[in-house]
């Protein structure tokens, strides 16, 4: 018996309540004191596609999830085997996934025989949902109705497998009750009821003998289990951030939500725009007007964006700061799945040269404490800031004990006071490049600026050695970021100074990578792991420091190019020969991390791509 | 807010004189800004004047107010996030024609519809001046104006119309000629509470040949009246009395529409279209009834105590 070590799927159509069986799965393992990895695998559709969740649970921390599945609960037929009947099929279904010993929960309805499932080596748990489901409401009295009733099957599959794992039905019906809330008591005594039944057909019919078991930690504080996207906005509230504007994108949206529904809690004002480039735009006009300012978008949304970026930088505004969540592209691409292609599109946002800041968090902890230290760079340096996030942190659920939010401080930077006799120069030439700054119904303080270049006082200038002097000094402030920005901001090396592989990577893969490199090793191979954080300005010394005395550094990336690999060769010189990457527009898993390594240790080839391929999934 | 003293119309005034061409109609509305504000008695510091890209996008510099001088079209939504940031400031959006109708029209449609407090100005001179005078969305199918190679084929658009279309609760015309009756009207579009938008006919001495100050003058026409008329002095009500009647607010929409559409030998300008409908800031006030948005970036307290919310994640 394997005990709190587990790897849980489901796969349903989209609309079928997958996504609050998984959540409510998860919730209920992270309130039971064990620590939970989850995140979605969905199409850009409202409902009928299919989709997948996948939670991992763990007594000990985990950040990624892994390859394969101890229990799959399949909601319908092409969960278990694919749409190869399908005029243009995508995938063959879970029923390869799952471990040697694992099983499927599935509907007795469906009427696939055993020997359709091709597998004898696991175990196959038919449950009759409708039938089960009538028991269950029979228990309080309600009569079945197949078209009222069956949206709880989904229920049904997570009870099934709750009771096979050897849990107790009362977290998920306290977690339904929180959920529904108290107006729709009727639906959770529905509930209730259709669980108990769900609970005893399957200890009646299966016993208790599923290899694998969960067990409650009570002695641990109920952890949080959030979101990248959940983090971000935390971010963006402790750090006083009072106007957010966004376009409905995925998958940026779910930020903003969250940030709309804290407005009654939080002093902020979250606008919806007509468009990105008038969403950019009204963040710049709030940060100039004194707020902390942001907008989220992701790629397409961004490109949108870029005029808006250098016109923030040359009028000096103290942000905004846009938190980019990458999806696969280009164009629309996949608007709903994984990708780390815009690293260098954020590095060069638009025409010309201008100074910004962009930084890239690797799990939530990180997106909180740089979403939160983006207003600190905005409002020091007067610059716009970008923070980097994509598909998988957004969305996906991590088991985080709890925030930290010590040691992030407020730094709004240098502000103007008038002292009666020198007119005020807004775009003042400086050493650090920063000139300090008034805001719009200050006394004294008045200026005028512009997106043309412009003096030091913001009137409109072509003179060389003007142009000269406020070119050089907004580049300065690049310099003088490198000089004040501490390491953990800029880049970290976990593990040893010595290795025999160091991977070299940046932003979400940081989870798959700390799982996996316990894994390799075990296999002999040490690994360390160059973590970069601050893409711009680019930590240049550090980083060609480190890998100049790598032995084997190898490139890990969620694009086709390795995008931060010809980063690095721009800002080194170095040419990263090996690479490890991924656009499947999936992100990496542990397993693929570990594979992907101890190949690059064995040497060949070079550039080495992981791909789900074979599954379609 | 500014201690009350005498504003002066030289109190708007800066240092450097406008690069306008002599004749341009910029400087008219130049000066109808300056003496609304003063006449308004608003101090300097409270105004945020944003502008587009084009000769127009050049007022702020010649404003002694805050001033922001932004991207081709983006002068309404930096004004929007200004203005929802500190609700103290009296914003005035302005731009082109091209500007505001062409690049930004999608902003211009958007802003109708969340009516916060601001003002935009619109110069309208039937021209993109500053690239050498290219046909703007607002030059007529047929017209040839002395740059163009060829007669515009594609029609003009209505701003009056799309503005009233559009949720716009203030739509006036004004015309750049006429400073004092322009003052009026922006006096009149300042104090509004809502997003008042007004269109303003301008010479561009340079490149438009046919909207010239003589053309608007009238001196073309046997009688040598003036095509701009005041659509008030005859008898037309653009107030919608009671904003709690649908009914009138459709009939003042669709007469404020039918009159925007007259050009030719008469031209009307003034105020044609006004009701008092709530604001996008009273949108947000009601989500914080007890804090309301207004001078939102000084009520955000950075590294306030998160615990509260945390709950929601456990």
């Amino acid at each position: 018996m394997v005990v709190n070590k587990l790897s849980w799927l489901i796969g349903g159509a989209q609309g079928s309540g997958i996504n609050v069986s998984a959540e409510v799965f998860a919730k209920a393992c992270s309130r039971a004191g064990l620590f939970v990895f989850s995140n979605i695998e969905y199409h850009s559709n409202i409902t009928g596609k299919h989709a997948y969740y996948r939670v991992r649970v763990n007594q000990k921390p985990i950040h990624s999830p892994i390859d394969g599945a101890d229990l799959f609960l399949a909601l319908d037929r092409e969960s278990l085997f694919g749409d190869v009947d399908a005029p243009y099929p995508t995938h063959r279904g879970h029923i390869e996934q799952v471990f040697a010993g694992g099983g499927i929960i599935y509907d007795a309805g469906l009427g696939v025989s055993d020997d359709q499932f091709g597998r004898d080596d696991i175990r196959l748990f038919s449950v009759p949902y409708g039938e089960v489901l009538k028991e269950g409401l029979s228990r309080g009295g309600v009569d079945y109705e197949p078209r009222r009733h069956d949206i709880m099957r989904n229920m049904v599959s997570v009870a099934a497998s709750f009771a096979l794992l050897g849990m107790k039905m009362d977290e998920i019906v306290l977690l339904l009750r929180e959920r529904l809330g108290a107006d729709r008591k009727h639906l959770v005594d529905m509930n209730e009821w259709v669980l108990e039944a769900t609970s005893d057909y399957v200890h009646e019919r299966y016993g208790d003998d599923f290899p694998v078991h969960l067990q409650g930690i009570d002695s641990r504080a109920t952890p949080m289990l959030i979101r990248g996207a959940d983090a971000s906005a935390l971010g963006k509230l402790h750090a006083g951030c009072s106007f957010q504007s966004y376009y409905p994108i995925a998958p940026a949206t779910e930020e903003s939500e969250v940030l709309t529904s804290l407005q009654g809690e939080f002093p902020i004002t979250v606008l919806q725009g007509e468009d990105e480039i008038a969403c950019i735009n009204m963040a710049i006009g709030a940060a100039h007007a004194g707020a902390r300012a942001s907008t989220a978008t992701s790629g397409p949304g961004f490109s949108l964006m870029a005029e808006g970026i250098g016109f923030a930088s040359v009028i000096e505004a103290p942000g905004p700061v846009i938190t980019i969540y990458q999806r696969g592209g280009p164009s629309t691409g996949l608007p709903t799945r994984q990708s780390q292609g815009d690293l260098r599109f954020a590095v060069h946002p638009g025409h010309s040269e201008f100074p910004h800041v962009v930084l890239a968090p690797g799990d939530v902890q990180e997106t909180l404490s740089l979403t939160f230290k983006a207003f600190n760079y905005a409002d020091q340096y007067q610059l716009p800031v970008i923070v980097l996030m994509d598909r998988f942190l957004a969305n996906s659920f991590w088991t985080v004990g709890e925030l930290n939010f010590e040691g992030l401080k407020v730094n709004r930077g240098e502000f103007y006071e008038p002292n009666g006799s020198d007119p005020y120069k807004r775009h003042k030439v400086t050493d650090s490049g920063v000139s300090p700054r008034s805001v719009p119904g200050q006394p004294g303080g008045q200026f005028v600026t512009t997106s043309d270049e412009h003096n030091e006082f913001g009137k409109i200038s072509e003179g060389i050695p003007n142009r000269h002097a406020q070119v050089e000094k907004r580049m300065r402030k690049l310099a003088q970021i490198e000089r004040d920005a501490p390491v953990e901001d800029r880049w970290e090396l976990h593990g040893t100074e010595d290795a025999d592989v160091t991977v070299v990577a940046w932003g979400s893969t940081k989870g798959a990578i700390l799982d996996a490199h316990h894994v390799v090793e075990r296999e002999g191979i040490t690994v360390n792991y160059l973590q970069i954080r601050m893409l711009r300005p680019f930590p240049a010394e550090a980083v060609a420091t480190i890998l100049k005395k790598a032995k084997m550094p190898v490139l890990l990336e969620d694009n086709f190019e390795g995008q931060l690999g010809r980063l690095i060769a721009e800002e080194t010189g170095i040419k990263m020969e090996r690479m490890l990457l991924k656009y499947s527009g999936r992100p990496f898993s542990q397993n693929e991390v570990e594979t992907g390594l101890l190949q690059a240790a064995r040497g060949e080839p070079q550039r080495i791509v992981m791909s789900t391929e074979k599954s379609g999934l | 807010m500014a201690i009350a003293t005498d504003v002066k119309p030289a109190d708007y005034k800066t240092d450097i004189h406008p690069d306008w061409c002599p004749g341009c109609g910029d400087f008219g509305i130049l000066n109808a800004i300056r003496q609304a504000l003063a006449e308004l008695n608003i101090q300097p510091q409270d105004v945020l004047t944003v502008s587009g890209i084009g000769c127009s996008g050049k007022t702020p510099h010649y404003i002694k107010s805050y001033g922001l001088h932004t991207l081709h079209g983006r002068a309404l939504p930096v004004a929007t996030g200004a203005k929802l940031a500190n609700s103290e400031l009296t914003v005035l959006a302005m731009g082109g024609d091209g500007d505001g109708y062409g690049i930004g029209a999608g902003h211009f449609v958007n802003a109708g519809r969340r009516n916060l407090d601001m003002t935009y100005i619109v110069f309208n001179n039937g021209v993109y001046g500053l690239t050498k005078g290219q046909s703007s969305p607002t030059l007529r199918r047929g017209e040839k104006t002395k740059s163009m190679k060829e007669a515009s084929i594609q029609d003009n658009i209505n701003p009056i119309a799309i503005a009233i279309a559009a949720g716009y609760t203030f739509v006036a015309r004004g015309y750049a000629m006429d400073v004092k009756s322009m003052k009026a009207i922006l006096i009149r579009a300042i104090q509004h509470r809502g997003t008042a938008i007004i269109d303003v006919l301008q010479p561009c001495p340079v490149y438009n040949d046919l909207q010239t100050a003589e053309f608007f003058a009238g001196r073309d026409l046997a009688t040598a009246i003036p095509r701009v008329y005041k659509v008030e002095e005859e008898g037309f009500d653009p107030l919608v009395h009671d904003p709690e009647d649908g009914d009138e607010i459709i009939a003042k929409k669709v007469a404020a529409t039918a009159r925007s559409f007259e050009w030719g030998d008469r031209i009307p300008i003034g105020v044609f279209y006004q009701v008092d409908l709530p604001t996008l800031g009273d949108g947000f006030d009601a989500y914080r009834p007890d804090a309301p948005a207004t001078a939102m970036h000084k009520q955000a307290q950075p590294g306030q105590d998160m615990s509260p919310v945390l709950g929601r994640f456990r």
